[in-house]
């Protein structure tokens, strides 16, 4: 079995493409951190750039809430007040939900289906690089003075050359598309992932509901990204090369852009949500010592909802006058996808339903959730009503309701995952009582923020508008809401707070801190860069919580797991017979001095990152200025030349001592 | 480990060792999952097709200007191009070197051809009247042809690449897998042509002027 394949391990060598730089080796310094294909460390990348990101998009939903506390305020001009709603929109789906979730996917997926490391690790940097340089491209419209005000949607002709002619939207329009290949592409690499590189015994219903959730997720991204590129490529040569799409002089339609743009729109917010989902089904049971209540059920729910996510996007466009036959189809469709969420919710109750619960900053962030969630579910699920929907549409109570949602449920879910994995990811604890601190005043920020917002949105108070006249009666309302939102923001100072002052104190978390079901539990805080030292065989749902609680067995799981067929793992073996040179998950050199034995992990690359800035200049370089595109082609090249012809792996000197 | 493997091992049809969950090779489900995404890429604009279907303003209209004749022939190089394809994977596979090379330069030069034939009728319909810029067709017509033609290129390069290394013996049996990814790739273009064939030749290839557009009158733009 560890014979290695003389003929397929040295040929590819002859070819190699001229390096410029040598093959990076240092687990340190900046270098490492660019060149590194782990996926702990891709996810801490993921994880700090976004957070940074929900920094700004903090700052500038501050500065609306300022601009809106006074009737008549004048603090900031319509068009930068459009600069800013559009700006956060787009900073807090694209640049801070999604990159978070894809750092927990990174962190966890291979640390909980027991693998070493992603299918493709190199294609793992370079979603993580591509991103970052899509949102820098994005943001870099403020130094220009130019920044998107078409709004998050960006609908078509109102952000079309002829009534929006400045570049704000054409960076919009190119940074979303960077930032789309960066999503597809973490997509594809996670369904693989999961599909293929499951420890022996890890069927599909025995995977961790996070996991699952990641999956379908990860089948969104691939399926919806998509259609926002052709959206954006529409829009894209309308406004640079002048062809007629959603030139309404020329015929072009503007309810064509809502339909692409929502056919894309509402599985997105599938993909913001269901790893929260994901997130809290795994705190729920640590912290209730109880197994997840209907597990199975709640798989099929979060697929369903991923399935039904598709057939519900004109709900969104209920005004726009479909006709009774489309509205109405819409209306069933959108209350129907209400069900397989009340699943989930009751399954998360019947979770903590007798258990013992404790109530630790990560579980308080998770009950947070459910609760915030079903609000906003609530208040969704009356807008598939169409008589209602017209009355609120483009109101602050939409506004209200998505912020439940997304404020409510997806960051909420991921502090609650933060404060869970952090021990995992660092080896230290988080303080709790800063961390509690944290939490209530999130919550209450956060309530006093968007609660108002409902009644101001069913008084008529509309979106998007900067500011409104004094006799509306909307002042009081609008102050507590602004003064919520400033709460909030300092609850989120109280958690910048809490990671220093806990990196400061470094309580040490042992590997095991919250008694973990799952298998990133089961191995070192931090994990080593080989995650496991010996792959596990998985027996159980739950494995590590029967590994400990060996006598529980036969009480939860009687007569489920006789005799079960093992499934082979993609991680478990030291070579790859198929196709050594190219393949990116094995191979045939050793992972460090003293430790991992002999476990194959792939070196360091840097053409990863050398793609992503190629494929982001010549974004840039689109918008028309030719010698910038040669320029970006030219280091694109050089990276995907490189990268195809680089091995995964160098040839172990002579000598090297080999472990196997 | 040596022991563990020797219990899960799963084998391919071809004989190869296989080490995943599902049997499959890592990049051969890759290349699957991107060919659904492609699938949504595609649809999407041949559904932004069939919208503006007959809303053209101005012409020329689909019946002024489509030739169907020529582009079935296109059609027919392109579907043999698959059949190239499939020849070539099954050489390669057997371990036949100069046929599995010879093959896929056969998938390369029909893929070219399809490509002049392309580039004939962009710089024909161009020539009488024409261009992305010109109404709702142009437009349409020439971004979701050019997008299927920049996959074409695509895969030329790609199977040229390949070809190469058949030729220098770095693409052989034991890794044919490479190659088989480029020929679901091929093949995926392919049948998205026969969809794309069909929409815009064989369906709306009569249309003329919509009721309250102008009639085209060539040689008058």
């Amino acid at each position: 079995m560890q014979t290695t394949h003389p003929g397929v391990g040295s040929e590819p060598i002859s070819m190699r493409f001229p390096r410029i730089f040598p093959r990076p080796k240092s687990d340190y310094g900046i270098w490492s951190w660019i060149s590194t294909v782990d996926h702990k460390r891709i996810g801490t990348l993921y994880a700090v750039t976004s957070f940074l990101w929900f920094l700004v998009g903090g700052i500038e939903a501050l500065i609306m809430r300022l601009q809106l506390s006074q009737a008549d305020n004048t603090l900031v001009d319509p068009e930068l007040f459009n600069q800013l709603f559009t700006m956060h929109g787009t900073t807090m789906v694209f640049l801070v939900v999604m990159p978070l979730s894809a750092a927990f996917f990174n962190w966890l997926v291979p640390l909980q289906i027991g693998a070493r490391d992603v299918a493709f690790p190199r294609l793992n940097a370079l979603s993580y690089w591509i991103f970052l340089f899509g949102s820098l491209f994005l943001n870099f419209s403020w130094f220009v003075g130019d920044a998107p005000n078409g709004g998050w949607f960006g609908y078509a002709p109102n952000s079309h050359l002829a009534f929006n002619p400045t570049h704000g939207m054409t960076y919009w329009v190119i940074g979303l598309n960077i930032l789309g290949i960066a999503s597809i592409a973490a997509g594809l690499n996670f369904i693989v992932t999961i599909l293929n590189m499951r420890a022996p015994g890890m069927t599909l219903t025995k995977m961790p509901v996070f996991t699952w959730m990641t999956f379908v997720t990860s089948v969104l991204i691939v399926l919806a990204l998509p259609v926002l590129t052709v959206a954006l490529i529409q829009l894209q040569v309308d406004r640079l090369y002048g062809t007629h799409f959603y030139n309404t002089a020329a015929g072009g339609d503007p309810v064509l852009w809502q339909h692409v743009f929502w056919l894309f729109g509402h599985p997105e917010v599938y993909i913001l949500i269901l790893p929260a989902m994901g997130i809290v089904s795994e705190i729920l049971p640590v912290f209730s010592r109880k197994p997840l209540f209907g597990y199975t059920f709640l798989v099929f729910a979060g697929v369903a909802i991923g399935f039904m996510g598709w057939f519900v996007w004109s709900h969104h466009m209920f005004t726009v006058g479909l006709g009774p036959a489309a509205n109405s189809a819409f209306a069933i469709s959108t209350m129907a996808i209400a069900i397989p969420t009340g699943v989930k919710i009751f399954n998360w109750i019947g979770t903590m339903w007798g258990g013992s619960v404790r109530f630790s900053t990560a579980m308080l962030f998770a009950i947070s959730f459910i609760a915030m969630f079903t609000i906003g579910g609530l208040s969704g699920v009356m807008h598939a009503s169409v008589p209602t929907d017209a009355q609120q549409q483009d109101t602050y109570f939409v506004v209200a309701h998505f912020h439940y949602v997304l404020f409510g449920g997806a960051i909420m879910a991921i502090f609650g995952g933060i404060y869970f994995w952090w021990p995992k990811a660092t080896g230290y604890m988080l303080s709790e009582g800063w961390g509690k601190a944290n939490w209530l005043l999130m919550l209450i920020g956060f309530n006093l923020q968007f609660a108002p917002q409902h009644w101001l949105g069913l008084d008529g108070m509309p979106r998007r508008v900067f500011t409104y006249a004094e006799n509306m009666g909307w002042e009081n309302t609008n102050m507590y809401a602004s003064a919520g939102g400033f709460l909030m923001a300092f609850g989120v100072l109280l958690f910048l707070i809490n990671v220093f002052y806990s990196a400061r104190k470094r309580v040490p978390a042992g590997d095991d801190p919250w008694d973990g079901r799952t298998l990133e539990w089961s191995i070192a805080s931090p994990p080593p860069h080989y995650n496991f030292e010996k792959i596990p065989n998985v027996e159980h749902r739950d494995d590590w919580w029967f590994t400990k609680h060996p006598e529980l067995i036969a009480e939860y799981y009687h007569d489920e797991h006789e005799g079960e067929l093992r499934a082979p793992s993609g991680a478990q073996f030291d070579d790859d017979v198929e196709d050594e040179h190219h393949d990116e998950h094995t191979s045939d050199h050793h992972g460090d001095d003293d430790h991992g034995h002999g476990i194959h992990l792939p070196d360091m690359s840097y053409y990863p990152f050398i793609l992503a800035l190629g494929l982001t200049i010549v974004g840039a370089g689109l918008m028309t200025i030719i010698p910038v595109i040669i320029i970006g082609v030219v280091i694109l090249l050089w990276g995907l030349i490189g990268w195809s012809m680089e091995p995964v792996n160098d040839p172990v000197p002579e000598g090297a001592s080999h472990g196997h | 480990m040596a022991s563990a493997s020797a219990t899960y091992e799963i084998k391919s049809e071809h004989g190869e060792v296989i080490n995943t969950s599902t049997g499959l090779s890592n990049k051969k489900l890759l290349m699957w999952a991107f060919l659904g995404s492609d699938v949504m890429f595609f649809g999407s604009f041949i559904a932004t097709f069939l919208v503006y279907r007959n809303r053209s303003l101005v012409g020329p209209y689909p019946a002024d200007i489509l030739d169907i004749p020529i582009t079935s022939v296109s059609t027919f190089v392109l579907l043999m191009s698959s059949l190239a394809m499939v020849l070539a994977l099954s050489y390669v596979q057997e371990g036949r070197k100069k046929l599995g090379t010879l093959w896929i330069f056969a998938v390369v030069v029909l893929g070219a051809i399809f490509l002049l034939f392309q580039v004939y009728e962009f710089n024909h319909f161009a020539k009488v009247g024409l261009t992305p810029r010109t109404n709702l067709f142009g437009t349409t017509f020439f971004i979701l042809t050019g997008l299927h033609g920049a996959h074409v290129t695509l895969g030329v390069l790609w199977l040229m690449f390949l070809g190469f290394g058949s030729i220098k013996g770095t693409l052989r049996a034991d890794n044919a897998i490479d190659l088989e990814l480029a020929g679901l790739y091929w093949h995926f273009v392919d049948i998205v042509w026969i969809v794309i064939f069909t929409v815009i030749y064989l369906i709306s290839a009569r249309d003329v002027a919509p009721p309250g557009s102008v009639p085209w009158v060539p040689g008058a733009h």
